[in-house]
């Protein structure tokens, strides 16, 4: 079972037009306060996580098929090399193919100690980021939108590493906002880390 | 009133001096229990310093801090947020057990992990944005 959820501030409204073309019959789910983010301790999207029958995490969360190749793109003309592109799909396909594989034999489950090994921190500064966050999203959608500018500021000043708590808030000032300027100008401050970290096959 | 987010969920309560109030109402936001020796959820209690403590009323915000949580508010304090503690969140996750979470389809019907059970799950988040 696929269950997606939308980190969308703006809310169903917003998201349905992506939803609607993805003709899915899987839960499709809308996450104003980016619950399942401080649940599971995400930092973009896509990523995701594999759950067995028995409700076990058995791999913690991973980027969800996307490579960093878009940060080769030409920004004028909004491209990429035909030969990025192709490297994008397969590492798409062979992740998926890997997610099908588990479905089917339980092939790339973790065992306990390592799926506990590979699971990110929580630190009091990414759960002060959270606070700020969830309070920052109540204050814009109750029209105090200066206000919650200012919280969320503070969320991503205490938890940089999180790309959906500053490109959420990015887009709540201005659709578009979170693929702008600011944005690539934060991807190349990245230097030689990843944007997308590649899963652990 | 003043509105107090949780991670999960959101009260309107009477509140002075920051997040002074009723025994009643802290545990209706918390789910922990003012007692004697503390504030008590189950078989745990956290104890609270003398000054967190007045007649009938609690300090939510010193009990929030000392539990380890993170607690913020708009400059106004009339908007607060109480974090989830790291350590609980971690101890959920080291776990394993996948945190259980509603949340609303795109035509506001509310659809909960848990139910799910039996089935291998593939949970993965997207935006718009």
């Amino acid at each position: 079972m696929v269950v997606a959820v939308a980190e969308e501030s703006r809310g169903a409204d917003h998201a349905r037009p992506w939803i609607e073309q993805a003709k899915s019959d899987y839960w499709q789910l809308i996450d104003t306060d980016h619950q399942l983010e401080d649940l599971y301790n995400l930092v973009n999207v896509p990523q995701a996580i594999w759950i067995d029958e028995q409700g076990k995490i058995v791999r913690p969360p991973e980027t969800a098929g996307s490579t960093d190749h878009f940060r080769g793109m030409d920004l004028k003309t909004r491209t990429m090399s035909p030969q990025a592109q192709e490297e994008r799909l397969a590492a798409r396909v062979a992740y998926m193919d890997a997610v099908r594989a588990w479905v089917n034999t339980g092939e790339h489950a973790l065992p306990a100690d390592a799926a506990r090994a590979n699971l990110p921190k929580v630190t009091p500064e990414i759960a002060a980021a959270r606070a700020h966050f969830r309070l920052g999203v109540w204050l814009r959608a109750n029209g105090r939108a200066a206000e919650g500018d200012l919280q969320m500021a503070e969320a991503s000043r205490l938890h940089p590493e999180s790309w959906s708590l500053w490109r959420q808030a990015a887009d709540l000032d201005e659709v578009g906002k979170a693929s702008g300027p600011d944005f690539w100008k934060r991807v190349q401050a990245l230097g030689e880390r990843p944007y997308y970290p590649p899963p652990k096959l | 009133m003043t509105k107090i987010l949780t991670p999960l969920a959101e009260f309107d309560v009477a509140a002075r001096d920051g997040l002074w109030m009723s025994p009643v109402d802290a545990t209706k936001v918390t789910g922990w229990t003012l007692k004697p020796e503390g504030m008590c959820r189950d078989d745990l209690c956290v104890p609270l310093p003398a000054s967190a403590v007045g007649i009938n009323e609690v300090d939510l915000a010193a009990f929030w801090t000392k539990l380890g949580g993170p607690v913020v508010s708009s400059a106004t304090r009339d908007v607060w947020a109480l974090g989830a503690p790291p350590e609980e969140r971690n101890a959920a996750l080291e776990g394993l057990e996948a945190p259980d979470f509603t949340l609303p389809d795109v035509d506001g019907t509310p659809r909960r992990l848990s139910d799910l059970r039996g089935k291998k799950v593939f949970l993965a988040t997207w935006a718009s944005w």
